[in-house]
């Protein structure tokens, strides 16, 4: 088999043909909302084809966490799911690695950056790798 | 519009019944409802059936088809967690739109063991684990979480709730639980998702709840002794919020309905003499004293840590147990915290009862989301 390129992890993870991976946000022109994914109206304001297609900050700060000890069968555990207000507008949620899942260590509005990788391992049905996005301590 | 009244009103004790079908399970709730206003199906002029399970399987009917076929009309609804609430409020509209007089809602799931929820689906490769996650106990955690952000809220505190709820289920005989958990016990239980710990997440168990609903001119025609005035019935869904893409927000809408059930009943949160509320897991349960304005923001650590809300404090909350320990059948769950708020406005509560209690709220929250909050009043 062919050095396949691997997949995007969701659809607003963009990977160019030359280039850097990166987030993808659509921005309404009107009230400023960010959303995840393409979209033509606004929930916030509700106005009508003003989205406009935006690359979203690759830092950001911890709002929010939950350390997960226990999920479903075959995922590793411990992790820390995050959720991270860009600076740039935006928010989004992901894990938070290089860094201990312990609540003595883990400070809300500490910086974080979004770096990429490949998704722990996870292939698709068709043996397809893909790349996933990360937090770690900025 | 005429005033609606809750006159029958029941519960079964929750429990685990695998071998039981969902309409079986109903089916027995709407009976006891049934008995408890004095009434037979026949007096029924329509259904609102509450289920999440087999939301497309017709789960009214087949109750119908297990205690009585009179044709009357059937609407079966599913509304997440707040899907019994959506039932009784559909029922509640019916009668105040002068549709009926008489009618029945019925809430009822039967619920596998273990985790609910899970990032991501469909697509590609499994997201759990990957990014974040989506388990319930994990949402609502980083929802609780956001509370010790603003105001340092502590895992003992969280805890405590837990301790609460578990003692109130003591004196519940409905409860799926009637086991004391001291404090040390809940903190140190398996860690499901800091900080929610194995104590701290609800207990999925198999169970129904049913209530009739009349207009004032029949419940004065059947008599007004026992029952309960339906002073609010409000419900909001999530409105647009900055984050909620990735973080469910339980507190905007809860916020709404509440505002809106307050105005409703004419009433404010001091009026209020007991409350049920949606304590899917001990995180959600801090975060909706201040929702429900039972207490100013950044309060609700001290409501927990001065007892204000233990049976006998200034207003007590979830003296059924709560989710925690009576149990959270889901589509059941809305109606079932109905029966308990009247069970103590009717007197009819024993070793939990709450003295004197005149108004009581219920409130669920179901994720996506959906709030129900209603407000009842005793009427003698």
């Amino acid at each position: 088999m062919s050095e396949a390129k691997p997949l995007p992890v969701v659809d607003f993870l963009k990977i160019p043909e030359d280039g850097d991976p990166y987030l993808e946000g659509y921005r309404c022109k009107k009230c400023g909302s960010i959303y995840l994914g393409e979209r033509n109206v606004c929930s916030k304001c509700f106005a009508r084809d003003e989205m406009e297609v935006i690359k979203l900050s690759e830092t950001g700060i911890l709002h929010s966490y939950a350390i997960v000890f226990r999920s479903f069968p075959g995922i590793d555990v411990p992790y820390i799911s995050a959720i991270v207000d860009l600076d740039e507008g935006g928010t989004i949620k992901g894990n938070l690695i290089n860094i201990d899942p312990d609540p003595d260590k883990i400070e809300f509005n500490m910086p974080v950056k979004i770096t990429y990788g490949d998704a722990l391992g996870r292939k698709d049905k068709e043996g397809n790798s893909y790349l996933s996005y990360f937090f770690e301590p900025a | 519009m005429s005033d609606v009244y809750v006159m029958g009103v029941d519960m079964i004790k929750f429990g685990r019944f695998p071998d039981r079908s969902v309409p079986n399970i109903g089916a027995e709730a709407a009976l006891m409802a049934l008995d408890d206003a004095g009434l037979g199906i026949q007096d029924m002029q329509a259904l609102y059936c509450g289920n999440l399970g087999q939301a497309n399987a017709m789960v009214g009917q087949r109750i119908l088809q297990e205690i009585g076929q009179t044709g009357m009309p059937v609407v079966n609804v599913a509304n997440a967690c707040a899907t019994g609430a959506t039932a009784f409020r559909e029922a509640w509209m019916s009668i105040k739109a002068g549709m009926y007089d008489v009618v029945l809602a019925v809430g009822v799931e039967q619920m596998g063991k273990g985790l609910l929820g899970g990032a991501g689906g469909g697509e590609g490769i499994p997201k759990e684990g990957l990014l974040g996650s989506g388990t319930m106990p994990c949402v609502f955690a980083e929802a609780g979480m956001e509370h010790t952000k603003e105001y340092g809220t502590t895992f003992e505190q969280f805890a405590k709730i837990s301790v609460k709820n578990h003692h109130h289920s003591t004196m519940n005989p409905k409860a799926m639980y009637q086991i004391e958990t001291p404090l040390d016990e809940v903190m140190n239980a398996e860690m499901i998702s800091y900080p929610n710990t194995k104590l701290m997440c609800s207990v999925n168990v198999d169970g129904s709840a049913a209530a009739v609903l009349v207009s004032e001119k029949k419940a004065r025609e059947l008599g007004m002794s026992r029952a309960v005035k339906v002073r609010a019935s409000a419900m909001a869904s999530d409105p647009y919020t900055d984050r909620d893409l990735v973080m469910p927000d339980v507190n905007a809408c809860t916020r709404l309905a509440a505002k809106d059930a307050y105005e409703q009943a004419g009433i404010g949160p001091e009026d209020v003499n007991l409350v049920e509320l949606h304590d899917c897991f001990a995180t959600a349960e801090m975060l909706h004293y201040e929702n429900l304005g039972l207490c100013k923001d950044g309060e609700a650590g001290r409501m927990i840590d001065e007892g204000h809300v233990e049976l006998g404090g200034k207003v007590p909350v979830n003296v059924s147990g709560g989710l925690l320990s009576k149990g959270h059948p889901l589509g059941a769950t809305g109606i079932a915290n109905i029966y308990e708020v009247c069970t103590h406005l009717r007197g009819e509560a024993g070793a939990r009862q709450v003295e004197g209690a005149k108004i009581g709220m219920t409130h669920v929250i179901g994720l996506g989301t959906a709030c129900g909050i209603h407000i009842l009043e005793k009427t003698n």
